[in-house]
């Protein structure tokens, strides 16, 4: 290469047609192996994918079922006094229950009889509670009744606990799966879609455990952080593109959004932590505080997507509305900010999944506890869907392992719903010039 | 312009949400993450019976619940957080210095630590504490010199335990179970040690030089997520993990726990103490918020009640183990009437 342009005068045609044929075959091969790289990358993030969905719907599907047991129940008036309500010995009503449908059973032995009430989940008891409650005319009657069994049992149902394993290994004892398969043998267990996961809120009891407060919770961070970072964002960045003098100050002020853009979540926690709980005494726990600082964080994002929107629309655009003699305020309402909007609320969408999905400042204003009911006001204490996820996984109870693979899928699902969104206002609405 | 005033309104925002931050009608609950499932347990049953709001019960370890719990009296702090031992001198002068003066203490029980290995290994591991400081600490005696760790084998501590690699996972530094371990296994495993016993050492020496757990491999820190270590151990054999004995009980399918000193851990062993590796469980609450946040007297006579701690209390059920029967009546005693707990040394 180098000889011939030097001294071109003195290459034949020929030379030219072989050296550009030799390198041509080098250069396609560079691009081919550039497309092969390519690929693997691609078939490798995928894999990473599939292994990570897989992985939790091999482990979480089983929290979508639930196992349940209908029983008819006796409400002894001995055992729940009209006069006591809403105390009584609901747990012993539904003990006795379940010794009748268990017939050769001896429940007056103590041991057995805690035993038998301890296939029915602890919730049974306040169930049938406000059920009584709401209408005291049932006692005495024999109602139907259908509650979750307790976790060893829904494991058992689910094959999480094996029978093969020796009988001293294993949760549920060879006398207590005969119980179940009596039961079970009659009809009386059936294996439902778990709503519960939906509509329960936290719970110590795996079975009860649900994913109420935390989506309730998920909900008032978001609304709370949209309501917050949507117009200061909105608005900065229209100063910043449509007012502000090009000089040191303006250039000063980018790069720190830039920057602020990148600066790790936690960081933001330690500042909510330190400022608005330290200093401005709101309480810990609560969603509103969750979304504040949650709105520091997606505030540059959405600052930087609306002014590549306002940047997109073009120059003509504006000229002609100031031409016809509108003001820059009527400019930027009526004409440009319209016109970007898709691009704004695509990137306004994105930054709200990245904070659905971000627990560390989370966990440091304290969303991390155990609440067991949902918040009504985003005051109130509460979790959200990253936290629930953290607590469930640090549980003991089996049952435990499988529910927070099945809300990490939740968690997932929101976020691809939001994606999806995102896209599809970019495809729909978008205009390009 | 728009910006002015929407920083002005959310500026008045934030004035409204400082002052609605003022009432509190639940109670709130810090402190341990070990303590967390019992006080989480109560929680949820004195909610259920009582109707009354769900205390919010949060997991931020015994020292970090220490601090936020002696910050200060009035409705913006915690009324009891959970301990996974007993409050030291420094932590009881930080609330005397903030004005918590008056706290109870309430001790609910025992909780093992117990190492646990896969079932999938078949030999009958029992340790003493001398040998698991062998292998673990960060500096041990050779050859009656006090070099740091050599050991990679089991059979290169006791010639009889199998030639495995040593490996363990176990808590990180900021978890009570951590310390609890480090005070209960190596501290008194190095002092089984014969260098130790023999060399006449001050009374410090032991925890200013057995503390440290070995950094080179074989002891892995885990994370706080106990969930995790049962997973390893499952996968690999012959690693062992450390952690509260609720967890190796609701996983004793798959493991099954190192036998200390010739004790396999077990509910019973815990609670007669004669497995050697068990801490004390407390939680302390101010007095000073009794009677003023809403329903804290009901919640604590439902934590004391003997339906929550008897040997068959719903405590019990998650991996409690529970005081002797004279204790507790005595323990009810003391706590319910207020009592305001001693200095520590």
């Amino acid at each position: 290469m180098t000889d011939t342009s030097l001294d071109p005068g003195f290459s034949s045609p020929r030379r030219t047609t072989d050296l550009v044929a030799a390198s041509l075959r080098r250069r396609r091969r560079k691009q081919s192996r550039l497309k092969w790289i390519g690929i693997a990358a691609i078939s490798i993030a995928f894999l990473m994918l599939f292994l990570l969905v897989a992985s939790m719907v091999r482990t979480g599907w089983q929290a979508f079922t639930e196992t349940n047991i209908t029983l008819d129940v006796y409400i002894d008036p001995a055992e729940v006094p009209l006069e006591r309500l809403p105390r009584g010995g609901f747990d012993d009503v539904l003990a006795a229950s379940l010794g009748q449908m268990l017939p050769g059973v001896d429940m007056d032995d103590r041991a057995t009889a805690r035993a038998v009430g301890g296939i029915l989940s602890n919730g049974a008891q306040f169930d049938l509670r406000d059920r009584v409650v709401a209408d005291p005319s049932l006692i005495g009657q024999t109602i139907t009744l259908t509650v979750p069994v307790s976790d060893p049992y829904d494991q058992l149902n689910k094959g999480l606990i094996k029978r093969e394993t020796p009988e001293t290994n294993r949760r549920v004892k060879d006398a207590q799966i005969a119980w179940f398969d009596r039961l079970q043998a009659e009809g009386a267990i059936t294996k439902p879609f778990n709503i519960g996961l939906f509509t329960d809120a936290d719970s110590r009891f795996p079975e009860l455990a649900g994913l109420k407060g935390a989506l309730i919770g998920s909900f008032w961070v978001l609304i709370t952080c949209f309501v917050i970072a949507f117009p200061l964002g909105i608005g900065a960045a229209i100063y910043l593109e449509e007012f502000a003098p090009k000089n040191k100050m303006s250039d000063f002020v980018e790069v720190n959004i830039n920057n602020l853009a990148a600066v790790p979540s936690v960081v933001f926690g330690l500042l909510a932590l330190a400022v608005f709980i330290g200093w401005f005494g709101m309480p810990r726990s609560a969603p509103f505080v969750g979304g504040l600082t949650l709105a520091l964080m997606t505030m540059p994002t959405i600052i930087i997507a609306t002014r590549n929107a306002l940047k997109a629309v073009p120059p003509s655009i504006r000229e002609a509305a100031l031409g016809l003699g509108a003001s820059k305020q009527q400019m930027v309402f009526q004409h440009v900010l319209p016109l970007a909007m898709p691009g704004i609320l695509t990137g306004t969408i994105i930054g709200l999944a990245q904070a659905l999905g971000e627990t560390a400042p989370l966990l440091l204003i304290g969303m991390n506890a155990s609440i067991t009911s949902a918040a009504s006001s985003p005051f109130d204490s509460s979790t959200a869907l990253p936290t629930q996820i953290l607590i469930w996984a640090d549980s003991p109870e089996r049952g435990f392992v499988s529910l927070t693979s099945a809300a990490i899928l939740v968690l997932l699902g929101f976020l691809i719903i939001m994606n999806g969104i995102a896209i599809f206002l970019r495809q729909k609405f978008e205009r390009r010039w | 312009m728009s910006f002015t005033k929407m920083t002005v309104s959310t500026l008045a925002v934030l004035a409204v949400s400082a002052t609605a931050a003022a009432a509190r009608d639940e109670i709130r609950i810090v402190g341990s993450s070990t303590v967390f499932p019992y006080t989480q347990a109560v929680a949820e049953q004195f909610a259920n019976n009582t109707g009354a709001p769900s205390p919010v019960v949060e997991s931020t370890g015994t020292g970090g619940g220490m601090k936020i719990f002696c910050g200060g009296i009035g409705e913006q702090h915690p009324d009891i957080t959970g301990a996974s031992r007993a409050m030291k001198a420094s932590e009881y002068k930080l609330c005397q210095e903030n004005g918590v003066t008056d706290v109870s203490e309430a001790l609910i029980g025992f909780d093992g630590l117990s190492v646990a290995i896969s079932r999938a290994n078949d030999y009958d591991w029992d340790l003493t504490l001398g040998e698991i400081y062998l292998a673990l600490g960060a500096q041990v005696p050779v050859d009656g010199e006090w070099k740091d760790n050599p050991y990679k084998m089991w059979n290169e501590i006791r010639e009889d335990l199998p030639a495995v690699e040593i490996l363990a996972y176990g808590p990180p530094p900021t978890s009570g179970t951590r310390d609890a371990f480090v005070e209960l296994a190596m501290h008194a495993g190095c002092e089984e040690l014969e260098y130790v016993s023999a060399g006449d050492f001050g009374g410090d020496w032991v925890k200013e030089n057995c503390s440290r757990m070995r950094t080179d491999g074989p002891f892995v820190e885990a994370g706080e997520n106990d969930n995790l270590i049962v997973q390893r151990l499952e996968a690999d054999a012959n690693a062992m993990g450390i952690f509260g004995y609720s967890f190796l009980y609701e996983n004793l399918d798959k493991l099954k726990g190192v036998k200390i000193e010739g004790v396999a851990p077990s509910t019973e062993t815990i609670a007669d103490k004669s497995y050697p590796v068990s801490r004390p469980l407390y939680f302390y609450v101010k007095n000073a918020h009794r009677g003023v946040i809403p329903n804290l007297n009901e919640f604590i006579e439902e934590y004391m009640s003997d339906d929550a701690l008897e040997a068959d209390g719903y405590l019990a059920e998650r991996g409690l183990v529970a005081l002797a029967d004279d204790r507790r009546a005595e323990l009810q005693d003391t706590v319910l009437n207020g009592a305001a707990m001693a200095a520590p040394k």
